[in-house]
């Protein structure tokens, strides 16, 4: 039966000839997926630059504000729970791990600085990644798939402007006072299972808290929450921004794939920024 | 000759192998609506989006007023694209936003306007599209045809001189769609911008379009008006116009202007040549104050009433009735001399002002407020055709014969 030609999507029943020989290929493709890669970090950080310099456009306030609501506001719950028990279990591990030394009483500093220099703002990254991060891709992928895009472009509204800065903005505002509460329950529940759970004297675990825990400690957790924060939202916003030219999958398929691409390139790409900026603070 | 406002000079656009527009050459002019039609699947938002700058061609070029829109200065291209404003055929609405958020986005994003103004022109707006119920609610919330109109207005509450409109008239009822291309109609001639229209409202959209443009394998192959187009020959013809113009006209029920010809060959074929018919035309007068009073809807709910009548009264001796133009009827009474068709109009009249009267009244009363009243007329005119005479020869006389045959004035009974 012949086919209708409108029907067929383009490059279909194409041949495609394979430049090199079956030796070469292989290497060939990689460099083809290397090329890719570099383009595609290229093309971020363009997005990124442009969509930080309209945070500072007229009229963003409103949309920041409504974006921290979001993005800051909304995971409060989640965070405080996270970090809660990541204190607790933090406490619990720790308290006999000490014990065998008869050092249970720096219990304190153990949470404290654990929680303040890595798994606060690590944990808080992850958590916002997965909460806010997700319905960013999915949220700015939908309005790219039903041309909500393209009428802003119409309507002269630039979408960076629109879409993105207040979203980059609001997670440079969020995820450092998010640390700062993650960090803070944690020691909350450090307390609550080496304390009042295993029987650390409590004002030794303050004592130990408020005496190893420096300044530095403090600004460097907000140094990392600051670098999460802008990874995580350009990587978010652009993989739904640019969701259309997936060549994978098309539609509402292809924004659930930009969003898992999001959410683990995010994650990965937290621990992996964590031992740079970690390696550079220390 | 009259520089095009915007003109596609040999544009051609592929999307990988496959090529949508294949070398394109077409004109727009300023102030007209311009109406482009063709197969679902064609390209013909592709050409529409070429317009705006959101595709760009592989080959040709695309001129604004002369001049081409790729060699424009960045100040140029900023006023170019500020004139114009693009309504989606899947609307583009931000589900997010409230119907007034969304209307009123472009005012709030790109210009300096107060609170208050910003208020007032987006409830104009929302007002002149029967929303006012739904103002405050999401766009999932509306059906398809309110979504429609939430694009219309955010379409047109930026005042632009050019306007896009995408398929504007997709998934609503046929009082809607006459209702959507007769505001379309009504703006344009009060705010005086350039319209170019996809559509598929086939003959609905030729009541308002001053030039037609046929897309067809990639190319333009009519560019002309509705009546130009009649004589056009081509394969178009039968695989678009044709399938997409049905036997009954959707509004009123009434013949289709093709079918309309048809019968009307047919009928007068078995006529020799000094037989004579009649022929009526029928106006409803002052439609435009009808709409802006009682509504678009309203005003499409009378003429569908009108329509309606004058096919039962006329159908029942043997006339075949169609709609001529936005608001003109036309009736052949293919088996009546003048006499006796003069007879019958008394008639229609007579009836027509006994019994007539209330089914229009009725819908007429439904849109109105305590306050108002509104007064409209029907006009009607009789002439007399030979088989060898041209039928718009026949009507322009019957025009120029028409005289006041009903007029009404309706106040809100409480």
């Amino acid at each position: 039966m012949p086919t209708n030609s409108n029907d067929q999507k383009p490059g279909e029943n194409e041949i495609i000839q394979q430049p090199g020989t079956p030796i070469t290929r292989p290497f060939a493709a990689l460099g083809r997926k290397a090329i890719g890669w570099v383009d595609n970090l290229g093309a971020a950080t363009i997005f990124l630059a442009k969509a930080v310099l309209m945070i500072f456009r007229p009229k963003q306030i409103p949309g920041i504000i409504q974006q921290v609501y979001y993005i800051g506001a909304k995971s409060i719950t989640i965070i405080m729970l996270v970090g809660f028990f990541t204190g607790m279990v933090l406490g619990l591990q720790s308290y006999h791990a000490l014990v065998k030394f008869g050092a249970q009483g720096a219990l304190g500093t153990l949470v404290a600085l654990s929680l303040i220099r890595e798994l606060g703002p690590v944990l808080t990254a992850i958590m916002i990644t997965a909460r806010a991060g997700s319905a960013m891709t999915a949220e700015i992928g939908i309005q790219r798939i039903s041309e909500q895009i393209d009428a802003l472009d119409t309507m002269r509204i630039d979408p960076l402007r629109f879409l993105i800065s207040p979203r980059i903005a609001a997670s440079i505002i969020s995820f450092p006072l998010l640390t700062a509460l993650f960090d803070l329950i944690g020691i909350l529940g450090g307390y609550l299972s080496g304390v009042v759970l295993l029987g650390v004297n409590a004002g030794t675990y303050f004592h130990r808290v408020q005496s190893s825990v420096e300044m530095k400690d403090i600004t460097d957790g907000f140094i990392k929450a600051l670098v999460f924060a802008v990874i995580v939202t350009t990587v978010c916003c652009y993989q739904g921004y640019f969701t259309h030219t997936r060549t994978d999958s098309y539609g509402a398929k292809g924004v659930s794939l930009s969003t898992t691409s999001a959410v683990v390139l995010s994650c990965v790409l937290i621990l992996v920024s964590d031992y740079v900026v970690t390696s550079f603070l220390i | 000759m009259e520089t095009p406002l915007i003109e596609f000079q040999n544009v051609t656009k592929r999307f990988g192998s496959r090529t949508i527009l294949d070398g394109v050459d077409l004109e727009i002019y300023e102030g007209h609506i311009t109406t482009i039609i063709g197969k679902s699947g064609t390209g013909k938002s592709v050409l529409l989006k070429h317009i705006i700058g959101l595709l760009s061609p592989e080959e040709g070029t695309i001129m604004f007023r002369g001049k081409p829109i790729d060699s424009l200065k960045k100040n140029e291209w900023d006023t170019y694209r500020n004139q114009i404003s693009y309504m989606f055929q899947h609307n583009a609405l931000f589900d997010s936003m409230t119907v007034y958020d969304n209307v009123a986005l472009p005012l709030q994003q790109t210009t300096n306007l107060s609170k208050d103004e910003i208020e007032s022109r987006v409830m104009a707006r929302i007002e002149q599209t029967e929303l006012t119920e739904v103002v405050y609610k999401y766009p999932s919330e509306l059906s398809g045809g309110m979504q429609k109109r939430v694009a219309l207005s955010r379409a047109l509450v930026t005042d632009p001189t050019i306007v896009l409109f995408d398929e504007p008239t997709t998934g609503q009822d046929p009082i809607r769609k006459n209702a959507i291309l007769a505001m379309i109609a009504e703006y344009q001639r009060r705010l005086g911008f350039t319209a170019i229209l996809i559509s598929h409202e086939i003959p609905d959209v030729f009541f308002i379009s001053n030039r037609i443009l046929a897309l067809y394998d990639g190319k333009i192959v009519f560019q002309g008006t509705a009546d130009e187009l009649d004589s056009f020959q081509h394969p178009f013809k039968d695989e678009v116009i044709q399938s997409l113009e049905g036997f009954q006209e959707e509004l009123t029920g009434l013949y289709s202007k093709r079918h309309f010809k048809v019968r009307y060959q047919s009928d007068l074929s078995r006529k020799s040549r000094e037989e004579t018919y009649a022929v009526a035309l029928f106006t409803l007068e002052d439609l435009e104050t009808i709409g802006n009073n009682l509504g678009h809807t309203t005003a499409q709910e009378i003429i569908r009433a009108l329509g309606a009548y004058i096919d039962k009264h006329f159908g029942s001796v043997g006339g075949f009735s169609t709609r001529h133009s936005i608001n003109e009827f036309v009736t052949v009474l293919p088996y009546s001399d003048l006499d006796e068709a003069g007879r019958i109009l008394k008639d229609f009249a007579k009836d027509f002002q006994d019994q007539g009267i209330h089914s229009i009244e009725s819908v007429a009363q439904d849109s109105m407020d305590s306050a108002e009243s509104i007064e409209f007329t029907i006009f009607a005119g009789l002439a007399q055709g030979k088989p060898f005479v041209e039928m718009e020869s026949v009507i322009e006389f019957a025009k120029f014969r028409q005289e006041e045959i009903a007029r009404f004035q309706c106040e809100l009974r409480r």
